[in-house]
């Protein structure tokens, strides 16, 4: 693992300006718009069903998925042509999913009926249901593939879902509304973002216990306005970037110490943002402002912002 | 092969511990009264469970969460008919129910609340909207979910102003209520500097809200009545006992919006919110009820979810530790609103945004930006703590 690290570091290095692709969904265009890192222009835009939210590449880079909740569906799109080509058979408003190591199976919450759908991604069919919490929402993976996170919106709960036996093993009280759940890489710590309540829970994932909360605080803002949503951790578990919605801030966070060293003024009502897999810039979603704000992680600045289609949401970046 | 025995056992363990066989039973009560109100549109009669209905979704909210945490909520509902004794429904309830929801006229409410005092039933007034429950009459074992009308007129006067209409053409119905609303709304403009530029009363003279012959009348009484009114920007209607409101949208003599109780109305919740994740919330609702969810439903779910929320928190269902609990500092709930509902502590009305509505869609949500507040812009809605006269008891 750390051998492919490094070799994938050194090609990297080799290459003098590396592009990546970048697909944002568009909530009320319902598009989902191509971002080319090199130039930082909409290279494309793509239509789509309606409401597209969720959205991820496939693990071996062909395809992204984007789950477009008023069809009821998850669309695909070939990342060659850049046009959806099947849909797989989510449940009722699929909001967010993840997928195992090996990008076979997808795991979707379905803010609907309080489900989590379990579907094989080679044959594209549903394989069973797993019933969880109210609105389920937040959806991860463990490192090591054999627990399943999700989060529900009204129960306010983080579920532990055995990925083999797909069975609640363990729910974990967060505060209100978790929206998004993220582990460090070295699996020693998950958090879980909670809107309504305004913090990032940090949970042992073996004890299955909360052992500490981000909190923020932003002068001249009132505590309301800070609604934290989507997580980003670097590779190296050291800094955390923490999205916090209508504040219109990317929070910078030490993991370590779990305090907030920066913020980060990006677009309006920040949801969701996604790594360049080379890690030098991190992309925002701005819901509001409708745009995408990008990041230089290393120098933590804002550097760019682009203009994509109405209410973007999600944003996946190919690997 | 030991080592997954030992997994298989630590994990039959945690199963058992987390899905205990015998769950921790939360009786809710919900106290109403017989019969529906007549309202001038049909699409707004109140269904017979208008506000149980919201209350029974909570119910399945908590319950769902419930399966997690050991807690199963029940629901028992009373309804009481004219001249029957609330007290005496509410303390049959209570023998049952830690926590009543109610929906009833103030007097009713501080009859059954001073009468469950001593038995520390918890009550949740979801239904009457009076400041008085709030101020002078409050009382330490009634948490308010339902908004006042000072919340209501300030939430519609903040709108008003911001769009620069500042003159207003009060007009109030002849009932009680319409005339503490019309109170209300004198306040709101006073606070935020608006100006009533003349008042008119709408006698009810009584009669039918329904008949065949229809709208002939009206669409020439209308116009006179609002004839001859100096320079105003908006017309406001205190019409809370559903006389005439309805009848002013375009029907004004000079081309004025309509804002009150009529036109653009303040409420707690509208079928039409669908910002913040609330549509779960209404599809949910549609499923289990089939029909739409009203204000009245919101602040009856409101007050169950406020119970889960504090059982869950607490890992109790023990009425004395979640009352503390949901009295105390630490408390929130969320609630499609977009921002956490925190209680007031001086008169336990909950803090809440409130929407403006046309009957299709939400036009605006108060608090509007720019009126501020050193604690919560939510207190910039109805009477605050320096002007309270509640001393909870």
């Amino acid at each position: 693992m750390w051998r492919v690290g490094l070799l994938a570091g050194l090609a990297l290095a080799a290459a003098p300006a590396h592009a990546f692709i970048a697909y944002v969904s568009n909530e009320k265009s319902n598009t989902v718009s191509v971002i080319d890192t090199d130039s930082w222009t909409v290279t494309k835009t793509i239509k789509v069903g309606q409401r597209p939210r969720g959205i991820d590449f496939t693990r071996d880079g062909k395809f992204v998925m984007v789950a477009v909740g008023d069809d009821d569906t998850i669309q695909v799109i070939d990342a060659k042509t850049q046009a959806v080509v099947d849909s797989l058979p989510s449940g009722p408003d699929p909001e967010l999913f993840a997928q195992d190591a090996a990008g076979k199976i997808l795991y979707v919450a379905n803010e609907n009926d309080n489900t989590v759908t379990v579907i094989d991604l080679e044959k594209r069919t549903r394989l069973g249901d797993i019933q969880v919490g109210v609105e389920p929402e937040g959806m991860t993976i463990s490192p090591d593939g054999k627990t399943l996170i999700n989060t529900s919106e009204t129960t306010n709960m983080a579920h532990f879902i055995d990925t083999s036996s797909r069975q609640i093993v363990a729910n974990v009280l967060v505060d209100a509304r978790p929206r998004f759940a993220e582990f460090k890489h070295d699996s020693s710590e998950l958090w879980v973002s909670s809107e309504i309540g305004g913090t990032v829970s940090v949970i042992d994932p073996k004890k299955h216990e909360v052992i500490g909360k981000v909190t923020f605080e932003i002068p001249g803002l009132r505590k309301e306005a800070i609604q934290p949503v989507g997580i980003g951790m670097t590779k190296d578990d050291k800094t955390a970037f923490v999205a916090l919605g209508p504040a219109n801030r990317i929070a910078v966070v030490d993991v370590a110490t779990r305090k907030v060293t920066k913020y980060l003024l990006v677009g309006q009502r920040v949801w969701h943002m996604a790594f360049t897999p080379d890690e030098k810039y991190l992309l925002t979603t701005n819901g509001v402002s409708n745009d995408v704000s990008v990041i230089d992680v290393a120098a933590q600045k804002v550097i760019k912002t682009i203009q994509v289609g109405e209410l973007p949401w999600g944003i996946t970046i190919a690997p | 092969m030991i080592r997954w025995l030992v997994g298989l056992i630590g994990w039959s363990l945690a199963a058992t511990s987390a899905l205990a066989a015998d769950p921790v039973t939360i009786g809710v009560g919900y106290l109403g009264v017989a019969g529906t109100r007549s309202t001038l549109s049909l699409v707004e009669q109140p269904a017979e469970n208008d506000g149980v209905a919201g209350a029974r979704l909570a119910i399945e909210d908590n319950n769902t969460t419930g399966k997690f945490t050991g807690q199963r909520f029940t629901l028992e509902e009373r309804r009481i008919k004219e001249g029957e004794d609330a007290v005496q429904a509410a303390t049959d309830l209570a023998a049952r129910n830690g926590f009543i929801i109610t929906d009833l006229p103030a007097d009713a409410l501080l009859k059954v609340a001073d009468a469950l005092r001593e038995r520390g039933t918890l009550l949740f007034n979801a239904g009457a909207i009076d400041e008085r429950l709030r101020e002078a009459d409050c009382r330490a074992n009634v948490i308010h979910t339902a908004p006042t009308r000072a919340m209501l007129a300030d939430a519609l006067g903040q709108y008003l102003v911001w769009k620069k209409w500042s003159r207003w053409l009060l007009v109030v119905g002849s009932h009680d209520e319409d005339k503490l609303f019309a109170d209300a709304l004198r306040r709101t403009a006073t606070r935020f500097g608006a100006k009533i530029v003349q008042e008119r009363t709408f006698e009810d003279k009584g009669g039918a809200r329904r008949t065949d012959s229809g709208v002939t009348q009206i669409q020439r009484q209308m116009p006179v009545f609002t004839q001859q009114a100096p320079a105003y920007d908006v017309l406001v209607a205190a019409d809370e006992s559903e006389v005439f409101g309805a009848y002013l949208p375009y029907r004004t003599w000079d081309p004025r919006p309509v804002a009150g109780s009529a036109g653009l109305v303040p409420r707690s919740w509208d079928a039409s919110q669908d910002q913040w994740g609330a549509i779960q919330m209404q599809n949910r609702f549609i499923k289990l009820n089939s029909r739409r969810m009203t204000p009245l439903d919101m602040q009856a779910w409101t007050a169950v979810r406020m119970i889960g929320e504090a059982t869950s928190r607490t890992k109790s269902g023990d009425v004395g530790k979640v009352t503390d609990f949901i009295k105390g500092p630490d408390f929130s709930v969320a609630a499609f609103k977009g921002t956490r509902l925190t209680l007031r502590d001086w008169n336990l009305q909950l803090r809440q945004p409130i929407l403006l509505v046309d009957g299709r869609m939400v036009v605006s949500v108060s608090p509007q930006e720019g009126f501020l507040h050193q604690v919560s812009e939510l207190d910039t809605l109805g009477y605050d703590r320096p002007e309270s006269k509640c001393k909870l008891k």
